[in-house]
């Protein structure tokens, strides 16, 4: 009997996932479950909770901090698909070139900064967008007889400080997955455009970038969800999760700031649901958008 | 064709799964268990603080705790975090009813939130009753609810005036003949014609000056029911003044938003700013982390609106917390008490920390407070305590409201970065911080 169930052929499919659904239930379903319960309660210390129907969600809606910390996680998003797409796949068609030297050592050059922890990347990035005259950035701009910036005081050049951060970390990551794609692009089609006197930039546009476009897809992905959900980056940049007229508040930033800081663990959970919804409605419309529902052919 | 692909993209996110997985950070904080001479039956007690000094007055505390206590003796486990992290930490341990120490520190800050509630404290009223007539009356307000009172207070707090007079002399200033902000000004202007630096700091991260400025005039931030009025005539006045002082160049705002930070710190060692109105406390930070300006510093009160009115205000606060799932609790109220009140305590609060203590008798003893001997009175041109005696009488007190946290919050963010980086109308930006207050605490 038991010998017949661990060989059937019908069981072991189900014992194979079922760690993960295990895992998805218990720390996925689960905590939604939960944070969507809590979103519509007022949780104060000591335990007590009580039902507040949509109260939280009103609130929400009215409040300019939060709407502030959405245009910035949704601007940082923005911003950071323009650089974090064309700049890595271009890096890749370079490393990628058969003329291309140091390879291996340009591949590990960009990919290193991923391995850096966040929190010491972003305490030495603020220390060199410091506002001081001896700070590194200021400093350089200084040669060429720049006056000192606040870079972390102000709206663009906080920004500034924040893309340069994600711009230097993610770029390597990024580039891996365009020179994974680019190695499934079969050398044939090449040749066969080239014996048709395709020019290395009709080959770029016609053949790199359409059949790299499962790889784009996924880069797209999940930039929009890491672009949402940035929070370490200005926490560190900012040396803590208030920036001067919150000018580095993200949705998680607000999130931690209502439920930890705060400890007003309903009105937090109301701000997670909320990011989850914006998430993930820009990503099935992306996804929608890019084909990737329609049936395999 | 596209079945491999389905396949490349899910090892790669499998890849970047559990390579999410590898990133957790720890941020465990320093732990150190104190013997202090206790022997091995000794109950352990774990405490939690922000700041590393408060440490070590445990440890001579302790000491002679379990001297004087044979048969209550205590072993305490002190751990040090972040400022930030340990409040969250502690914060969430208290909600969720696991993992709290038995004894920890909460900024006043931050003290309001952990009274929301129910608070997971333990009321101190009975041990603090021995004390209670010894110590500054409004320090344990500060740290209590309905009656009951939940944090034993450090110090006082009363803010002074720390002048550096190797500027003031290259200009020409004499500080002991500033009493009014309109003297501070002339001074000020001076400073910065003869000598191109600034007399002090317009602060955008906290509200030590815009506490001041109420302090002078008699109001707080809240109202006596305890509603924000951050629009007031009064802080009106007092941040217009410090917004023309910015614009007569004897203010300038500072990297770190305000002097108590690391940035500000190397600013001022480096002798850029000539002043800074801050709480009694800051003496602790000039003397570890400013060691250029030993012997350049003399402390006087803080220049005035009009002659006559108060001179100073209790500036920040720590309360030391025994929380609801402590081992033993009547233990740990007992220590705390004795660790933080009595008047040896508040005698080595002075010696080891250098904050002014809550015990105002200890003010006037002499040889504690001119000890030749202690740090403090050696890094100082003037002896801090003749100054604190002299303005004893007119120390104001901010209260701590439920409505504080957010309070400045608002303010510390985003009103006082656009009055002194943006230049903004002062009566506009805190309208609209009000509106921002009432919002959020709806």
């Amino acid at each position: 009997m038991v010998k017949r169930f661990l060989y059937s052929q019908k069981v072991a499919p189900y014992v194979f996932v079922l760690p993960f659904i295990l895992v998805f239930l218990l720390f996925w379903v689960y905590p939604l479950g939960s944070s969507v319960g809590m979103s519509f309660q007022k949780i104060t210390l000591g335990q007590s909770a009580s039902w507040v129907g949509f109260a939280n969600y009103a609130k929400l809606m009215g409040d300019g901090i939060f709407l502030k910390a959405v245009m910035n996680s949704v601007v940082y998003m923005v911003l950071t698909i323009v650089i974090l797409v064309p700049f890595p796949m271009l890096f890749a068609v370079l490393i990628n070139s058969k003329w291309m030297w140091a390879r291996e050592f340009f591949k590990s050059a960009f990919f290193l900064p991923a391995l850096t922890s966040v929190v010491v990347a972003g305490t030495i990035f603020r220390l060199m967008f410091g506002e001081m005259d001896t700070s590194l950035i200021n400093s350089f701009l200084g040669l060429f007889g720049i006056e000192p910036i606040k870079f972390l005081k102000g709206q663009t050049t906080g920004f500034i400080a924040l893309l340069a951060l994600a711009t230097w970390r993610w770029t390597g990551v990024n580039m891996l997955y365009f020179l994974s794609g680019l190695k499934n692009i079969p050398e044939d089609y090449y040749e066969a455009a080239s014996i048709d006197g395709a020019s290395s930039f009709q080959k770029f546009t016609r053949i790199t970038v359409p059949m790299l476009k499962p790889t784009t897809i996924y880069v797209i992905t999940i930039s929009i969800y890491a672009g949402l959900a940035m929070f370490i980056e200005s926490m560190m940049l900012w040396n803590g999760n208030n920036s001067p007229k919150n000018i580095g508040l993200t949705i998680v930033g607000y999130l931690y700031r209502q439920g930890i800081e705060k400890s007003d663990m309903g009105y937090a959970a109301s701000v997670g649901i909320v990011l989850l919804v914006v998430a993930m409605a820009i990503n099935l419309a992306q996804l929608a958008f890019t084909g990737m529902f329609k049936k395999e052919d | 064709m596209k079945k491999k692909w389905l396949v490349i993209l899910l090892v790669l996110s499998m890849v970047t799964f559990l390579w999410g997985c590898g990133k957790s950070s720890s941020s465990g904080g320093k732990s150190s268990v104190l013997e202090g001479g206790a022997s091995e039956s000794a109950t352990q007690l774990e405490y939690w603080t922000f700041v590393e000094l408060h440490g070590q007055h445990f440890q001579k505390m302790l000491e002679k705790w379990n001297a004087a206590h044979p048969d209550k003796q205590i072993k305490l486990k002190v751990t040090v975090m972040p400022y930030d992290d340990m409040h969250n930490k502690l914060s969430i341990a208290l909600q969720t009813g696991q993992g709290a120490p038995d004894i920890a520190d909460i900024e006043v800050g931050k003290f309001p939130d952990f009274l929301k509630g129910t608070p997971q404290l333990e009321p101190l009223n009975d041990v603090i009753e021995p004390y209670k007539d010894t110590i500054v009356q409004s320090r344990l307000n500060m740290y209590s609810k309905d009656g009951n009172y939940y944090g034993a207070p450090t110090h006082v707090g009363a803010a002074l005036a720390f002048y550096n007079t190797e500027i003031l002399e290259q200009a020409g200033v004499d500080y002991t003949k500033i009493d009014t902000w309109d003297d501070y000004k002339k001074a000020g202007q001076q400073v910065y014609e003869k000598t191109g630096k600034y007399m002090g700091t317009a602060d955008t991260s906290a509200l030590w000056q815009a506490s001041m400025m109420l302090a002078e005039q008699g109001k707080d931030f809240t109202d006596d029911a305890g509603n924000p009025v951050v629009n007031s005539p009064e802080l009106i006045k007092g941040l217009t003044i410090l917004q023309d002082l910015q614009k007569s160049n004897v203010l300038a705002t500072i990297a770190g938003g305000q002097p108590d930070t690391e940035e500000a710190y190397g600013e001022f060692n480096k002798g850029n700013y000539a002043s800074m109105m801050m709480p009694f406390w800051i003496m602790s930070r000039f003397v570890n982390y400013m060691p250029d300006l030993k012997g350049k510093i003399a402390i006087a009160p803080i220049p005035v609106i009009e002659k006559g009115q108060p001179r100073s205000y209790g500036g920040g606060g720590t309360g030391t917390v025994v929380t609801k799932t402590a081992k033993n609790v009547q233990l740990a109220k007992e220590f705390v008490a004795y660790a933080k009140l009595s008047l040896d305590a508040n005698i080595e609060i002075w010696n080891t920390l250098g904050f002014d203590p809550v015990n105002m008798e200890v003010w006037s003893m002499k040889d504690v407070t001119h000890n030749p001997d202690n740090k403090f009175i050696q890094y100082f041109k003037n002896n801090p305590f003749d100054v604190l005696n002299e303005i004893k009488d007119g120390i104001q007190q901010i209260k701590s409201t439920p409505a504080s946290p957010t309070i400045n919050n608002v303010l510390g963010t985003t009103a006082l970065n656009e009055i002194f980086e943006d230049g903004k109308d002062v009566t506009e930006a805190l309208n609209e911080a009000q509106k921002q207050i009432e919002q959020q605490l709806q």
